[in-house]
């Protein structure tokens, strides 16, 4: 038996050119998220909780893709989505479609406590979070300048993308930006705003708990729900493990991906390092993507096949790690 | 090695002394789609095209909880929701919130063809219909008087559940399920393979009666209600909330893959140690041509046919149907 374990992640797929400050960034914040979340778990906390209190903080923050930061719809406005999942009873609660609750993972842990629901989703989950007091913003807050600009240069790669089927780099050499030969989900790197958040944990008691949240996909449909709301795809918990995705959420909704690797722990006894190298290897087909994952054992383990993904992670022992490249 | 299709209209508390007047138009139903389906297989049609004219017709007969028919919000309202499933490419689409389409599983189908999505939910959905010119109506017509009528009891149920409740509860009531109505979870699906191995699932409902606004169930829902892969084809149905915890699809077809189980032991294993007694009903086929329709709740309105000539129509389990 173990002891407690916490992971975090800020996204998978990095634009490699990514400027060193803004690396630098990201880096402080997840170390501040790990921090948050260890001195949580000191206090005993449970890890249902302390995946909310993580991913509130990352929400909050406006350098990922949730919450405050979140990537924009071809409207320029902000629909998050937030799921939770609770590893001991496989409790679990999801919302889409947000668009003035400041903290969409809380609405989700609301769901799951206090609706005879597991999912809901845009005027419905509005109003929901209304009868319930959480703290409501106008979506304005959301919309940060920086994604202003993003969006401008999906909606420019976009119609290129989508009109003439000519790869990005042949036609765009006026789009500064547009730089990366890196592509996920159709768009470079650079704009597809990758930066889910997520955070997994086990408590010294051996209960796991995993959250995730997201604005989703820069330049999407409005409507358009990803892998972060749903239970066996961008999030999953039970009394085995608990896993958050990110990366491209049709890939892994197809790879039904966070729950594949509690099925292969659970039906071909695998550990949680090899169930976790097993999906990223085997289960991703074309897609790129990345996960965190810990065990109730107190393991903490990692994995994508994407360019980087931004992540955190420590265990009760002293182990803890912050990167964003690939270890080797 | 052969074609085969099944297809179900809801698992759930159905009463056996559920009175022939509505007995008989539902098991007429599930006869007739099965039939449509046979049909299709045998003038070779795709088991994708197959799963998803299937539903289509189980969405526009009344008797079963999708299409015209669905059950209500707590606004009274209907909010639709659908998913298919290729098992060759893994290539999916779906549809939640969706209140003036004909065919939801039609617009789900056309979310995997024409999107970059696989999801699409409430406006958004609906704008996209729109866009792809669907069959579109007025909410009014999916509405029932029967489903009126069943709102209303929901909330009269839901009412004296609340007053009884203790104050102080540490987990939420569970998703309110009526036991003295039939269909009250009913969802619609079929799965199906063709002669090639080729195989698909499609799942469709109107969510749960007195449901609040925006809820989403397991039915569109990837892994949950509905999947499909190379080995198997599934759709199940019952209580959303236990359906989603266990992942019942994905985790039909984990079996196989993982495990080895054969897609008999696969589904039982689901039915009997994934899911709690009374919440699941599962139809699904194999590449190799196998059907089985485990569930656990009283009953399951389904029906089953292959191609070396085995049929079943039945709703409660085949030892109590045959007293």
């Amino acid at each position: 038996m173990g002891g407690w374990a916490i992971a975090v992640h800020g996204g998978a797929g990095v634009d490699p050119n990514l400027p060193t400050q803004r690396q630098e960034e990201a880096k402080q914040l997840l170390t501040r998220c790990l921090n948050l979340g260890i001195s949580a778990l000191r206090s005993s906390l449970p890890a249902i909780d302390v995946v909310e209190l993580v991913v509130r903080e990352l929400e909050t923050d406006p350098l990922f893709n949730s919450g405050r930061g979140s990537a924009l719809t071809e409207n320029g406005t902000v629909e998050m989505e937030a799921s939770i999942m609770d590893g001991p009873k496989k409790r679990c609660g999801a919302v889409s479609g947000i668009t003035t609750v400041k903290n969409p993972i809380s609405l989700a842990r609301l769901v799951m406590d206090k609706s005879p629901h597991s999912y809901l989703a845009f005027s419905g989950a509005e109003a929901f979070a209304k009868k319930q007091g959480v703290e409501l913003v106008d979506n304005e807050y959301f919309v940060t300048e920086d994604n202003k600009g993003m969006l401008k240069l999906a909606k420019e790669a976009n119609s290129i993308v989508f009109d003439y089927r000519i790869p990005i780099l042949e036609t765009c050499s006026g789009a500064g930006a547009i730089d990366s030969p890196l592509q996920m989900n159709g768009l470079p790197i650079s704009v597809y705003a990758p930066e889910t958040v997520g955070c997994v944990v086990v408590d010294s008691e051996g209960r796991c708990a995993a959250a995730t949240s997201t604005g989703g996909l820069m330049n999407k449909m409005m409507g358009r729900i990803g892998d972060s709301p749903l239970i066996g795809a961008g999030t999953y918990a039970c009394d085995l493990c608990g896993v958050s995705c990110t990366g491209e959420g049709e890939a892994i909704i197809r790879a039904t991906l966070a729950r594949e690797v509690a099925a292969v722990m659970e039906y071909k006894g695998l550990n949680l390092q090899d169930a976790v190298d097993f999906v990223v290897k085997e289960k991703l087909d074309e897609g790129q993507a990345g996960l965190i994952a810990v065990s109730k054992n107190g393991e903490v383990a990692c994995g994508f096949n994407s360019n980087g993904m931004f992540r955190g992670m420590a265990t009760e022992d002293g182990y803890m790690e912050v990167g964003i490249w690939d270890q080797n | 090695m052969g074609w085969a299709i099944a297809l179900h209209g809801g698992a759930g508390d159905i009463p056996l002394s559920l009175p022939p007047e509505r007995r008989e138009p539902r098991e007429a139903a599930l006869r007739y789609c099965l039939q449509i389906g046979v049909s299709a297989l045998k003038a070779n049609r795709s088991p994708l095209d197959v799963v998803e004219l299937v539903v289509c017709e189980l969405e526009n007969n009344p008797h079963f909880n999708a299409g015209r028919g669905s059950v209500l919000t707590n606004e009274g309202t209907v909010e639709m929701e659908a998913c298919i499933m290729d098992g060759n490419t893994k290539n999916c689409g779906a549809v939640s919130g969706v209140s003036t389409v004909v065919n939801a599983i039609s617009l789900a189908r056309l979310v995997m063809e024409k999107t970059p999505h696989i999801y699409l939910a409430f406006d958004g959905a609906e704008a996209f219909a729109r866009e792809q010119g669907v069959k579109m109506v007025d909410e009014n017509h999916f509405i029932t008087p029967e489903n009126i009528e069943r709102l209303k009891q929901a909330k009269e149920a839901n009412r004296v559940q609340i007053d009884y409740t203790q104050p102080i509860q540490k987990d939420p009531p569970d998703e309110t399920v009526l036991a003295n109505g039939d269909s009250q979870l009913g969802t619609v699906g079929c799965v199906a393979v063709d002669s090639e191995g080729n195989l698909a699932a499609a799942t469709s409902t109107g969510g749960l009666v007195n449901k609040m606004v925006g809820r989403i169930g397991d039915t569109p829902i990837i892994g949950s209600g509905t999947y499909a892969n190379n080995l198997c084809a599934v759709s199940a149905t019952g209580k959303g909330e236990a359906i989603i915890r266990a992942t019942a699809a994905r985790d039909v077809a984990a079996l196989m893959e993982y495990k080895g189980l054969s897609l008999e032991e696969a589904a039982a294993y689901v039915v009997e140690k994934c899911v709690p007694k009374g919440n699941v009903g599962i139809i699904a086929v194999s590449a190799s041509g196998e059907v089985t329709m485990p569930f656990n709740t009283t009953g399951m309105f389904r029906a089953c046919a292959t191609e070396d000539g085995f049929s079943e129509v039945g709703i409660w389990p085949l030892s109590v149907q045959n007293l």
